[in-house]
């Protein structure tokens, strides 16, 4: 039984303490801002595809603080190869969750490539990160979050979620104060 | 830095970079940065990082800003395209933002197929918001790439250098 993607974030940010957080475009962004606004959270309203490399500049810069990438199939599947660069990295303190309803959710619901049996985790492995999962239920998410908060990555889960769409809860999108407040949280 | 070094831009622009405390270097592989990548690997303060894609480089470069360190690109004007979209992070956010661009296509080129992007880089750049810069003498580079790391780091903007296909030499096959 596929999660609801709200309740599948709210698993991956309870009790987040100094976890930063990028969010790609479309509905992760909303489900990130839904689980509770956080100057740690950078949001994405574009730049598609950018999400899990944001995470691995950031992780680069702070060695000691735990990165969450949280996105989309889609926004995933528009830059595999940063998969390939991620892994050539190899960010201990990075973990990328992708919120896999199988479509691209902002533009009608057309099913994407994971629909058509593409395995993202599959191909994280073949790329070279140490962990790579899919979870479909709630359960097995719960069972996930402490490797995601605290093992050696980088670490990719994909999260198998229904197609319902949840309330929009949409944070700013003000880039430059995103920016800024992210960076006067971490103090640099 | 004996006269042979100091007189060859490729070995001037490394610690330009590591003066102004660049810490990590995202590149995509060009023959005319090759003698840079290598310092770059070889530098314990820098991270050099290698892409698949030059739309990566701005994730990652604006990851790192996020996180308090500084970065710059490496590419070759072919990977220009690949660039525009994710140049909206860099624009609409404001990431300071510095590229250097070895140029294909225009000098004595011997691949038509390099031609269309590299005569028209200057202008995609310019049309996502990057300022550009253009070097065509060695004598020109270092205070080139100086003052595009200060106009983008302290002005907190994107900015393109160009080297030129007449600097870098006509390839030969």
């Amino acid at each position: 039984m596929p999660m609801n993607r709200r309740d599948a974030v709210a698993r991956l940010l309870e009790n987040r303490g100094e976890l930063l957080v990028v969010s790609g475009l479309g509905s992760p962004t909303y489900d990130v801002a839904a689980a509770g606004d956080d100057p740690r959270n950078f949001y994405l309203w574009g730049a598609m595809g950018a999400a899990s490399l944001i995470g691995l500049g950031l992780a680069l810069a702070q060695p000691r603080k735990r990165v969450l990438v949280v996105t989309g199939d889609g926004e995933l599947l528009m830059n595999l190869g940063g998969l390939a660069t991620i892994a050539v990295q190899q960010p201990a303190n990075l973990a990328i969750a992708v919120l896999d309803n199988e479509r691209y959710g902002e533009t009608g619901m057309q099913k994407s490539h994971t629909a058509h049996g593409v395995d993202l985790a599959a191909i994280a492995k073949g790329a070279g990160f140490p962990i790579a999962e899919t979870v479909a239920d709630l359960a097995a998410l719960d069972r996930l979050v402490p490797t995601l908060r605290g093992v050696a990555g980088p670490i990719l889960a994909v999260l198998k979620i229904d197609t319902a769409e949840a309330p929009r809860v949409l944070p700013s999108r003000d880039g430059v104060e995103i920016k800024n407040r992210f960076r006067r949280a971490l103090g640099v | 830095m004996d006269s042979a070094t100091a007189l060859d831009w490729r070995r001037q622009i490394h610690p330009l970079l590591k003066e102004a405390g660049i810490a990590q270097v995202a590149y995509v592989p060009d023959a005319g940065h090759t003698a840079l990548i290598e310092a770059c690997h070889a530098d314990p303060d820098m991270r050099a990082i290698v892409l698949s894609n030059e739309a990566e480089g701005m994730g990652v470069l604006a990851g790192a800003w996020l996180g308090g360190q500084r970065g710059a690109m490496l590419m070759q004007s072919s990977g220009v395209g690949n660039c525009i979209n994710a140049l909206s992070l860099v624009q609409i956010c404001r990431f300071p933002f510095l590229a250097l661009v070895t140029m294909r296509g225009e000098w004595g080129e011997f691949n038509g197929w390099q031609v269309p992007m590299g005569q028209g880089a200057e202008a995609a750049l310019k049309g996502a918001g990057v300022i550009v810069q253009r070097c065509d003498r060695s004598e020109d580079v270092a205070p080139t790439v100086d003052a595009a790391l200060a106009l983008a780091f302290d002005s907190e903007v994107a900015v393109a250098v160009l080297l030129s296909q007449r600097l870098i030499g006509r390839k030969k096959f």
